[in-house]
């Protein structure tokens, strides 16, 4: 590039307690040309664009801007510096026009001191009609499309007069139409010399829009480059190139009996045409990247979110009426992915915790017995390998023994099928190991296992059968032998295979 | 530009832009229902009930101004009816221990001690971070028992307190008692700040999207103590018009008014959740609640069906504006779905 940098991000590393989450990223945006940022769930991406936005301050490195160190401790410094921040969801004020969304706490102001609402709509029609927009500026935000809601964001961009534009993940939630048009703002700015980012998880956008493309891994550039020297498969393999750690310990099982089977599940503008089956003794990996519907499918299973369409079959029998209540009657256990909100009441002890779901059980004359409580956590925690004394609050815990106790507690409903959502996310290592274990070990004794995990090898290393998931479909069923990192991220990311990638 | 919204709202049909603006419906339903009891009981509208009507309604209407201001930012303070009643009895005790002292300092004493108790909601809230439901439940008591202690059982009688001061809440001007034109007024400076000032606005913009209101910038914390300063203050200035409508104030005065504060409000379309609604809209929701109560005096309906009706008119409320959401949310959901 001929041109000087706009922006420049110089060995940053920022770290979250122990957790290292950049390790030294250096990257440049250049005027009039569109920059993507690729890579996978948690390899950092999300954390380089809050500090570039101002939400989060580096532990080490620089930004500069036009070549001058600047150092952004909030988001509206980040704003008035000129680095404006589209995020996947926008974050509006729903009750007040688009106008006043735009001028939030820079209002302009009239002789008299009074806000100029007049110079507000002029300023934001004008922008409206230059993006080519039918929205007016006296229009709430509330019920805007999420697209347009986008549109709002960049007009507040464009008055801070931004010289660096970063979209993160923008189409994620947009139409095919939505995306072209956004895509034609995103060619105006350009032209005009912004300089602009684009993180995505799908790669034809990558490469209809972008100039140069930037791959990171666990934390670091691991490659760069104008548009021309890549392609897709490069892409994918810079995204996962890691080795396989011998830490999955499967043990191979022959697969029984189905346990669940469902068909052509539906639920409007979230997941549809999802039809599987699980069986005894089997892990099925759930893959996909972040938003693809993975969750959403184990909530409809499980009763939380009701259907538009489909069956949901346990053995022979369809569950109608769908309930939590049900489904755990009928032999399902769900282990959520955020232990803190959705697995456990912090407060209380460990035998508390792991009896919840079975306070039927540990009644006597209607009354919960402490007795039988005790009795029914000593069993499960010490088959978990609980470190730590059932009479103790949760929250002292560690993450790993957290997570078995969440795990004690579905245990005890004896489930026929188990479904566990990133069970090893904030785990440390040793724990982690344990969790695959326990998780082999259960489907050993002929549970039906559904793991939903982000980490390819962990689902490579644990699964029997891998489903993968892009935008509410399933796009790949992979046997053991068949499921790579490369094969799963292809099918993750929406692209068809032309032949298998090295 | 207003040509075009003119037009579009006449696509809307009249039905909707009714129950969209609240201040028009709230108009209407008030001009019905004094309609309605004149007929059957021509009285309602004599000059003394209207002027009855009006002094009944300000001191509600005052403090709704403040209230309107909380709930704005998706807070509530409870603590107004304690800060009235210790505020009253304060500006009693004013002029029972200096007869000569001016009213007009009485007033501003009144207003600097609800301003100061405003500041200990505020403090708490803003900086202590103590949900304001639970910080003014809690102030609400101690203001209430510190007035009890306070007044240990005597009482301000209306005999100590000069006349000059009790025409503040009894004479009229231009036919309309001074006490309704200190809320006009009051009511035009509320309107204007929340319309047409910065800050005004940031009240909208805390309530309606706290996170987002953050990475505008805004100072959130600043502003939600503002708000409960100036609503303590208001409720300070409550307190001085209290003694000057009722003359004799004891340990009990304007005890329970918080709740009829906050339904009036509520019912003027500011919504519980921060964020939409206007004082103007507010105001006229304590005047509906209050144009209610006396129809049902003059109907001769037996008093304990008020409170009754004052609730279902909130549920209502509530249930309008739950509606109007759902409505809402039904209509961008159909969006997506053709996604």
């Amino acid at each position: 590039m001929s041109s000087e940098p706009t922006i420049e991000l110089v060995e940053i590393y920022k770290s979250f307690g122990s957790t290292r989450v950049l390790e030294g990223v250096n990257l440049t945006l250049f005027p009039g040309e569109v920059q993507s940022l690729v890579g996978e769930n948690g390899a950092g991406k999300s954390t380089l664009v809050k500090i570039m936005a101002g939400l989060h301050l580096s532990d080490k490195g620089a930004v500069r801007m036009n070549g001058q160190e600047v150092l952004f401790r909030s988001p509206s410094q980040a704003q008035h510096a000129g680095v404006s921040v589209i995020y996947q969801e926008p974050t509006l004020f729903r009750d007040l026009s688009i106008a006043e969304n735009v001028f939030m706490h820079r209002q302009p102001k009239t002789a008299y001191g009074w806000i100029d609402y007049a110079e507000m709509s002029r300023a934001v029609s004008q922008h409206l009609s230059q993006l080519g927009v039918s929205l007016r500026p006296e229009d709430p935000v509330l019920g805007l499309s999420i697209a347009d809601q986008q549109i709002v964001e960049i007009i507040k961009a464009l008055t801070f007069e931004a010289k660096v534009l970063i979209m993160d993940e923008p189409t994620a939630a947009l139409s095919g139409q939505e995306v072209k048009r956004l895509f034609q703002v995103v060619e105006r700015l350009r032209n005009k010399g912004v300089a602009l980012m684009f993180v995505s998880h799908r790669l034809e956008e990558v490469f209809a829009i972008s100039q140069r493309i930037t791959v990171m891994r666990d934390g670091r550039v691991v490659g760069s480059g104008p548009l021309g020297e890549w392609t897709t498969n490069e892409v994918i393999r810079k995204m996962v190139g890691r080795s396989l750690e011998a830490l999955y310990p499967k043990e191979n099982v022959d697969p029984g009996k189905v346990v669940l089977r469902v068909r052509d599940l539906r639920r409007a503008g979230v997941f549809k045409g999802i039809s599987f089956e699980v069986r005894q003794g089997e892990i099925v990996g759930l893959a996909g990247l972040v938003g693809a519907g993975r969750t959403e499918i184990a909530r409809a299973i499980f009763g939380i979110d009701p259907l538009d369409s489909g069956e949901v079959l346990i053995g022979d029998t369809a569950l109608t009426d769908h309930t939590p209540q049900r489904a755990m009657a009928a032999g399902i256990g769900f282990v959520p992915e955020d232990r803190q909100q959705q697995g456990l009441v912090m407060e209380m002890t460990v035998m508390r915790n792991v009896t919840l779901t079975v306070l039927r059980q540990v009644q006597r004359f209607g009354l919960v017995s402490q007795e039988k409580e005790r009795e029914i956590a000593a069993l499960w925690t010490q088959r978990m390998r609980l470190k730590g004394h059932i009479e103790e609050p949760v929250s002292i815990l560690s993450g790993g023994n957290q997570q078995k106790v969440v795990l004690a507690k579905w245990l005890a409903t004896h489930p026929k099928l188990l479904i566990v959502d990133e069970p090893t996310r904030g785990v440390d290592v040793g724990a982690k190991s344990e969790v695959h274990r326990t998780l082999s070990h259960l489907a050993k004794e002929g549970m039906a296992i559904i793991m939903i995990s982000s980490e390819l090898p962990e689902v490579i290393g644990m699964a029997d059968r891998v489903l993968v998931m892009h935008e509410g479909k399933l796009t790949a069923e992979l046997a053991r032998s068949e499921a790579t990192e490369e094969a799963i991220m292809f099918a993750a990311t929406g692209q068809t295979p032309s032949k298998p990638v090295h | 530009m207003t040509e075009e919204s003119k037009s579009a709202y006449d696509k809307q049909g009249w039905l909707n832009v009714l129950v969209r603006s609240r201040e028009t419906s709230l108009v209407l339903l008030i001009v019905a229902l004094t309609v309605l009891t004149t007929v059957l009981n021509p009285r309602f509208l004599s000059p003394q009930s209207l002027k009855d009507l009006m002094l009944n309604v300000s001191i509600i209407a005052l403090l709704v101004l403040g209230q309107t201001v909380i709930i704005l930012m998706r807070q509530i303070d409870l603590s107004i009816s304690s800060i009235v009643g210790i505020t009253a009895f304060f500006s009693g005790t004013l002029f029972v221990n200096h007869p000569a002292i001016p009213s007009m300092v009485v007033v501003l004493l009144a207003v600097l001690a609800g301003l100061l108790l405003g500041a200990v909601n505020a403090a708490l809230i803003a900086w202590g971070k103590i949900p304001s439901l639970i910080t003014t439940l809690g102030t609400l008591y101690i203001f209430r028992g510190a007035n009890y202690a306070w007044v240990h059982g005597r009482q301000v009688n209306a005999v100590n307190v000069p006349g000059s001061f009790l025409a503040i809440g009894t004479s009229t001007f231009a036919g309309i008692p001074i006490l309704t034109w200190i809320v006009l007024i009051l009511l035009v400076v509320f309107s204007i700040g929340l319309r047409q000032y910065r800050a005004g606005r940031e009240f909208y913009a805390i309530g309606s999207n706290p996170n987002a209101a953050v990475l505008a910038g805004i100072n959130v914390s600043r502003l939600l103590a503002t708000g409960f300063i100036i609503s303590g203050a208001i409720a300070g200035l409550a307190g001085a018009l209290w003694l000057a409508r009722f003359g004799t104030v004891d340990a009990t005065a304007a005890e329970g008014i918080e709740l009829t504060v906050i339904t009036s409000t509520v019912v003027g379309g500011v919504a519980i959740t921060g964020g939409v609604g206007t004082v103007v809209g507010a105001v006229l929701g304590a005047l509906l609640l209050s144009v209610f109560s006396s129809t049902l005096v003059f109907l001769r309906v037996p008093s304990f069906w008020q409170q009754a009706f004052q609730g279902a008119m909130l549920l209502l409320a509530i249930a309008v504006d739950a509606y109007l959401a759902y409505r809402h949310a039904l209509r961008s959901r159909v969006k997506w779905s053709r996604v």
